[in-house]
């Protein structure tokens, strides 16, 4: 600021931003640790003045004044450093002198984001606490006209199906003719959602996959992992724990060349091959890596220059209709593996889901359908896109399974949904509710970096700074000051931790509805919500 | 939780047995309902054995409506059992007109009919004479078959089959099927009361179906006329046997391979294992998942049980050549056939089916963990 305080349109003040930074001079060490970690520089040390006045009692002594000193930390107010809320500082702090708060009032930073003209991008989620997946209650009890199931006792199999069901007649014809049965994996129904190397940090892929390796290798829980559009390292193409792992393909085939050199000296097949044409989190925008996160060895494994963005084209670029982007795409992928490998599209929850889901149900080769609703997280995208763009998704889940329903198939594609599921902590109820209305399985990212590793991003704006490669727990960062804070034996160790706590939660779920044997999906009479019209719109009780 | 009774006899015997080992079992229902399906048929409907029977309860309106409905068709009335009771009905049993049992001769048309085509109409005009007297509830159509008789009414099973003499000389089967109902979940209607009938199948079931939504929604998507109705959550598992059978050309040896299908790792363990494995994949909506003791009775007359894969319900078979009988417990069987070895005794756990073939002379059983034959 000029001396004599010229203040321009977007000068703000502490007041103004979202988060104040509120710091104790009385107890701060002055030790720095704050300035150092805060990852937008938000807090910087200053040298502050100060005028003192001195009045002794009585005339005898004239009132005096000295000017002083002292040092301390000052909040930066520029769009660029506002405060993120990450809490970073409180965590550093020896003395808990400092914290972040969140205004009481509507922040101005909002109308000042689009500095140079080029609107906020950010990571993390669409910040709308609000979640009808929480509102969904488990109704039906079997208590006294049936006994109730034991959470702890009972042998429970809740494993889910991933792949193209042939229908009954179907299958009894082809197994008696020899003829080709689609693949389909018996998986757990909470899958890791697609997450890439690239948005990740290597220490939080490695957790993540040596989590996963713990849970089928050694806990018998069939867990599986999507890559998200961004390759996969070249000795786990070549490993055995391949087979957990989900490939994403998406339109910028980051990774692909990799992958495909990697063919022939694969120890095993994937689970599956994701193709994605949207994103819940940024409907009808491609995927985005900012220029901050390709570091060499990001470029490496995408097969790009390093220090350049990456953003994957909304659509894949080569076909120009729904028949040629679905039938011919998930045909090219399924012969890339002998027809061996469950291919399925992924979508962004839409009002036009059902046009997609018409043309799987004529595909023999489609293996189910991932639906990404609005909820949905991200590594990098447009705050509109986030936070305006996209469907909810209960509501498309259900539509997709009861027109399933209709004509007959909902066994045949299974429903995947994502979007949200967990984003208050409510993983396995939201999970639970999603299978009632007809999902067949759960995809959940957000929930696990925030469980698995910290990640400190929340409903009402917090952190959300994935994009640039400045994650202070080091989940989303590619910078080694930064990701080597992250320990991915830990990491491995939590997610382990969810998914054992998720399974009982589950079961804790299913078995007072008097069910073990198999995943309730579609038991759409087990639940109700207090809302007279969301429970017309998915036909579900209405309970008050 | 609903009682069950089911027995096979060489002598044809009047329903009041069955009726009387339900009274034994009555602590078990609440009178909400008793269902009887009776084939192999003696008294005089025996010498009716190969014309279809219909089974219902018509006021006045419905049975004018019904005779014109079978005149059109060109049905012809060869024999008829109306009970009109001339008393009142038993507190909760509501006042009918006529409780109707009538023996048909085919239109002349449909005697060079192949059988498929023939169990098809016989099945559709059921369909539709309860369809005509759903609005004003002047029809309910129990079951039009060959050699098969159902009556079902809401109350005491004792108490309503004195009301309707059952023990009525006319009236008399080797093969019986009895169901005391214990009203839950759903209204009462008699539309609700177990057997269920369709082309020659009947089953009954005690327990709730917790699963019955999704198997509801399969079968209805299934787009077979048949499958409709489902004012009881059990109607689904007569369903399933006649899809098994009828539409996937499946024995009764799956049957209990589809609702309740072995774990995955006790697949991997099985001798046909794989085949087993895609269809349960395939007929993954149609697990039940319990608690559910099953019996039921074939087009062959054969009577079978099942009970779901936790085990969470009785049922005992039991009795003497020539004489077997299904409970679902043993104080019905013990009343039923009391003379008998009881050490031979049977009750079919997880993944048993015990199935008494129409000659009445033993009780097969087999394990799910049998290798099929012949191999799929």
């Amino acid at each position: 600021m000029e001396p004599m305080g010229r203040i321009d349109p977007s000068t703000l003040s502490v007041r103004d931003l979202p988060w104040q930074v509120l710091w104790n001079r009385e107890t701060c060490t002055l030790c720095g640790k704050c300035t150092a970690v805060c990852p937008v520089q938000a807090v910087e040390l200053a040298v502050h003045r100060k005028r003192v006045v001195t009045a002794a009692v009585g005339l005898a002594e004239k009132p005096s004044q000295a000017v002083g000193l002292y040092h301390g930390i000052r909040q930066r107010t520029d769009a660029a450093h506002a405060c993120v809320g990450c809490g970073m500082c409180t965590l550093v702090c020896p003395n808990g002198a400092i914290a972040p708060a969140h205004s009481d009032e509507a922040d101005k930073l909002r109308f000042h984001v689009q500095q140079g003209g080029e609107p906020r991008r950010r990571g993390g989620r669409r910040n709308d606490p609000r979640s009808l997946l929480d509102a969904i209650k488990f109704v039906r009890i079997s208590m006294l006209t049936d006994p109730a199931l034991d959470a702890g006792r009972h042998e429970f199999e809740l494993r889910t199906l991933l792949g193209r069901i042939l229908p009954p007649e179907e299958i009894l014809k082809v197994t008696k003719e020899n003829g080709w049965v689609p693949p389909v994996r018996e998986i757990y129904p909470l899958v890791i959602g697609s997450m890439s190397f690239g948005a990740l940090s290597p220490t939080m892929w490695e957790g993540l996959q040596m989590g996963v390796a713990y849970l089928n290798e050694e806990l018998g829980m069939p867990v599986r992992i999507c890559t998200g559009e961004g390759g996969c390292p070249p000795r786990l193409l070549r490993s055995r724990f391949l087979k957990y792992v989900i490939l994403q393909i998406a339109s910028g085939y980051f990774g692909w060349d990799e992958i495909l050199h990697a063919l022939p000296e694969m120890q095993e097949d994937p689970c599956a091959i994701e193709i994605k044409y949207g994103q819940g989190a940024k409907p009808g925008d491609g995927g985005l890596l900012m220029w901050y996160k390709v570091n060499r060895l990001i470029a490496a494994i995408r097969g790009v220059p390093a220090g350049v963005s990456l953003p994957s084209p909304p659509t894949h670029q080569t076909k120009y209709s729904i028949e040629e982007a679905v039938a011919k795409m998930i045909q090219s992928m399924a012969m890339a593996w002998g027809f061996r490998v469950p291919v399925y599209p992924k979508i962004s929850a839409t009002s036009t889901t059902l046009a997609v889901l018409n043309n799987l149900t004529r595909n023999p080769y489609a293996g189910g359908l991932a639906i990404d609703g609005e909820d949905g997280g991200t590594g990098a995208a447009y705050s509109v896109s986030m936070d305006h763009m996209g469907h909810p998704i209960a509501s498309n889940v259900r539509d997709a399974y009861l027109n399933l329903v209709k004509v007959g198939k909902q066994n045949e594609i299974p429903i995947f949904a994502g979007g949200g599921v967990g984003k208050n902590g409510n993983l396995a109820a939201n999970a639970a509710a999603l299978i009632m209305l007809g999902a067949s399985g759960v995809q959940t990212g957000k929930y696990l970096m925030q469980a698995a590793a910290g990640c400190l991003g929340s409903e009402h704006d917090r952190c959300n700074i994935c994009n640039v490669g400045r994650c202070p727990k080091g989940i989303t960062a590619q910078d080694p000051r930064l990701y080597r804070r992250l320990d991915p034996e830990k990491v491995a160790e939590r997610l382990v931790d969810v998914f054992k706590g998720f399974d009982t939660e589950l079961k804790k779920i299913v078995a007072p509805l008097g069910r073990s044997t198999s995943l309730p999906i579609g038991m759409s009479d087990a639940i109700g919500i207090a809302d007279g019209h969301a429970a017309e719109r998915l036909k579900i009780k209405y309970v008050v | 939780m609903c009682r069950l009774f089911a027995m096979t006899s060489a002598e044809p015997l009047s329903p009041m047995v069955a009726i009387r080992a339900l009274d034994v079992m009555k602590e078990g229902h609440d009178g909400s309902g008793v269902g009887l399906f009776l084939t192999d048929l003696g008294g005089d409907f025996e010498q009716f054995r190969g014309g279809p029977i219909l089974s219902g309860i018509f006021s006045n309106a419905g049975i004018k409506a019904l005779d014109r409905y079978m005149m059109d068709m060109d049905f012809m009335v060869k024999y008829k059992l109306s009970i009109r009771p001339p008393t009142a009905p038993p507190p909760g049993t509501p006042k009918r007109d006529n409780y109707l049992i009538r023996v048909y001769e085919y239109p002349p048309e449909w005697e060079a009919l192949s059988q498929a085509e023939l169990h098809h109409r016989l099945m559709m005009t059921r369909l539709e004479l309860r369809r005509m007297g759903e609005a004003d509830g002047s029809m309910l159509i129990f079951s039009f078959w060959p050699d098969v008789i159902m009556i079902k009414e809401v109350g005491d099973p004792l108490t309503v089959s004195e009301y309707l003499g059952l023990n009525r000389r006319e009236l008399q089967a080797r093969v019986m099927l009895a169901q005391g109902r214990q009203n839950t979940n759903y209204a009462i209607d008699i539309y609700a009361c177990h057997p269920f009938f369709i082309q020659g199948i009947a089953t009954m079931t005690n327990g709730e179906n917790t699963a019955f939504v999704p198997i509801r929604e399969f079968l209805t998507s299934r787009r077979y006329e048949g499958y409709q109705g489902y004012q009881s959550d059990s109607e689904v598992f007569t369903h399933i046997l006649h899809y098994t059978r009828n539409h996937l050309g499946l024995g009764l040896e799956m049957y209990k391979h589809i609702i309740t299908p072995l774990k995955d790792d006790e697949l991997a363990e099985h001798p046909n294992g794989a085949w087993l494995r895609l269809v349960k994949q395939s007929c993954r909506p149609l697990i039940v998942d319990g608690p559910n003791c099953v019996m039921g009775c074939l087009p062959d007359k054969g009577l079978f049980m099942v009970q779901d894969s936790k085990k969470l319900r009785p049922g005992v078979v039991g009795g003497n050549p020539g004489m077997i009988a299904f409970s679902s417990e043993m104080c019905g069987l013990d009343a039923a056939i009391p003379a008998r070895d009881k050490s031979r005794d049977f009750q079919p756990m997880k993944y048993d089916t015990v199935y008494v073939g129409p000659d009445r002379r033993e009780v097969r059983q087999w394990s799910q963990w049998d290798e099929l034959t012949p191999r799929p």
